[in-house]
């Protein structure tokens, strides 16, 4: 088996009085895309940092491609491609030429032309940095990241500020590094890219990890079924003939929620039908009938509460 | 089914080719800035003929282009390797370059000898215009062939010196302060460190001074060789030397990155 893309185990950064990682550990599998989310200052630019070779832990150990990113950082280099959250470019050149100067830089890259087309970057090859747009600085900066034909991509929030067609072509292109065997390693706090992207989910809050998972281990811990019919129904018959491990709510009056644990195969076919035929033979309607899995966002906003961030 | 051109090939270009192509990048950005040619090219052509043709500043010499060249010379290279470069290199900082190409494969090192060459190669072009003005000027610098050798000597030297300067600068202080400190010393050093005014003009007290700053040792130095046909001036080298060594030292201590 290839070992991981990055394997972080208790990582501490402070600085002077914040504590940016708190003793974070996660694992990113070789050949997957791994998505970093948490709230602003939850620590996820600190630690990509840390994995990029660019700051040194206070505690805890690092490896990236089986690599220590500070003290072989030369042997890791080439092998590795960053997208910064913002800038790295020279605010004079040209984004074309900027792209060549990348290419240059390694052994086997990917014709700057082809990027320069995929990413709608055509237009403003001639055009300098601090000239383009928000969004053509952040595909810019994306080629970059990938040009080298890295086996490992960092990318901090690289679709942050685009718009819905860039932010298309982004998620795209990520999909194709993944079908190509790179992996990447990417931070976002929008929960519709780690849905779309992420084969893991690393969810962050205050230097820590709280939670670690495919999108449906983390969503999928519980099912509802929700209906609405007249108020008063006796739950407690319902429930007997429902698996074991069930809850039957009604809140508010006439509003019915049936919660399955995914553990017990959630709220399958069989249990939809046994909860329709109970109604059938009471002579209850259920109407708004639905069947709901939680969704990331649930899932997040549950594990790193609804106060706002800085 | 076409292979992707994202399939992982990863490897580091040879480092001459990076360094090169990196060096043409600062090259290419430094000539199309204005403000940057005004610096390192237009004003010391300038001050070349003025100071050569008008005789407000009493040099004590009648062949004034003799004792200007030299000191424009030393100028050309300060405001290259120090002016230009400190203020470069600190709004890079800033914009978060410097920490960008730390993460490419080449490297920290490879940055610092791309802008070694790009400093050169603009030195060489400062000193071609320079040099053939000057000439146009009934310069006639002395020194014969020993003498080309000290002036090639104290320029790298003295290359050597401003460019730690300028790094060290542009890597502890925020962008804003190095354009504003680098400006300020450029033109505190034009005034004082015997470029256009002989360091004799100054009071007693203060020479052995400013006999130390390196845009002193450089002026004073290529004027000793170029206009007095002296033998290579090794207190000069030594004070560059010693600025060199100090403020590499002082740079690969406290530059900061980001």
């Amino acid at each position: 088996m290839t070992s991981p893309a990055v394997t972080a185990r208790g990582l501490v950064k402070r600085y002077g009085a914040v504590t940016a990682a708190d003793g974070l550990s996660f694992t990113a599998a070789a050949g997957q895309v791994t998505a970093l989310l948490g709230p602003n200052g939850a620590g996820k630019t600190t630690t990509t940092e840390i994995c990029e070779g660019f700051r040194r832990q206070d505690a805890g150990t690092v490896e990236v491609l089986g690599l220590d990113p500070i003290r072989q950082a030369r042997a890791l280099r080439p092998r590795v491609g960053v997208m910064p959250q913002g800038g790295g470019v020279p605010t004079a050149a040209r984004a074309g030429e900027w792209l060549r100067l990348m290419a240059r830089f390694h052994a086997h890259p990917v014709d700057p032309a082809l990027l320069i087309e995929r990413l709608g970057l055509g237009a403003v090859v001639r055009v300098p940095y601090k000239r383009l747009s928000g969004g053509q600085q952040q595909r810019l900066s994306l080629a970059a990241a990938v040009i080298g034909r890295p086996e490992l991509v960092f990318l901090d929030e690289p679709t942050a500020g685009l718009d819905p067609q860039a932010r298309h072509a982004t998620w795209e292109l990520i999909e194709e590094l993944r079908e190509a065997g790179a992996s990447v390693l990417l931070t976002t706090h929008y929960m519709e890219e780690a849905e779309r992207l992420a084969d893991q989910v690393v969810i962050i809050d205050h230097g820590r990890v709280v939670a670690q998972g495919t999108t449906s281990d983390l969503t999928g811990a519980r099912d509802e079924l929700r209906f609405r019919a007249r108020g008063g129904l006796d739950l407690d018959e319902l429930l007997t003939a429902l698996p074991v491990g069930c809850v039957a709510k009604e809140q508010p009056t006439g509003h019915y929620v049936i919660e399955a644990a995914a553990a017990e195969g959630g709220v399958g076919p069989e249990l939809l039908a046994t909860v329709t035929a109970w109604c059938a033979s009471n002579g209850v309607l259920a109407e708004d009938l639905r069947v709901e899995r939680r969704t990331l966002e649930d899932i997040f906003l549950e594990l790193t509460g609804r106060g706002l961030r800085g | 089914m076409s292979v992707s051109a994202f399939v992982p090939a990863p490897g580091a270009a040879p480092m001459g080719r990076m360094v090169l192509a990196q060096a043409g990048m600062e090259l290419r950005t430094l000539l199309r800035n204005g403000e940057q040619l005004l610096l390192t090219l237009i004003i010391p052509v300038l001050l070349l003929v003025g100071a050569s043709l008008a005789p407000v500043l009493d040099l004590g010499t009648e062949r004034r282009v003799d004792f200007i060249a030299p000191g424009v010379l030393a100028l050309a290279v300060m405001s290259t390797a120090f002016t230009g470069q400190a203020i470069g290199t600190g709004f890079e900082r800033r914009y978060g370059v410097l920490k960008r190409l730390g993460t490419t494969p080449l490297s920290r090192f490879g940055l610092i000898a791309a802008k070694t060459v790009s400093v050169i190669a603009i030195e060489l072009l400062q000193l071609a215009v320079l040099w053939a003005v000057a000439l146009g000027l009934g310069w006639r610098p002395q020194g014969g062939p020993a003498g080309a050798v000290a002036v090639v000597l104290l320029i790298v030297a003295g290359t050597a010196a401003f460019s730690a300067l300028g790094l060290l600068m542009a890597g502890t202080l925020r962008a804003e302060a190095t354009l504003a400190a680098a400006n300020l010393v450029y033109l505190l050093l034009l005034l004082v460190g015997g470029v256009f005014f002989p360091l004799s003009a100054f009071p007693e007290a203060l020479r052995p001074a400013l006999e130390l700053l390196p845009i002193s040792a450089l002026s004073g130095g290529l004027r000793a060789v170029l206009e007095h046909g002296a033998a290579p001036p090794l207190a000069a080298l030594g004070v560059l030397l010693a600025w060199a060594v100090l403020a590499t030292a002082a740079a690969a201590r406290f530059f900061r990155w980001e």
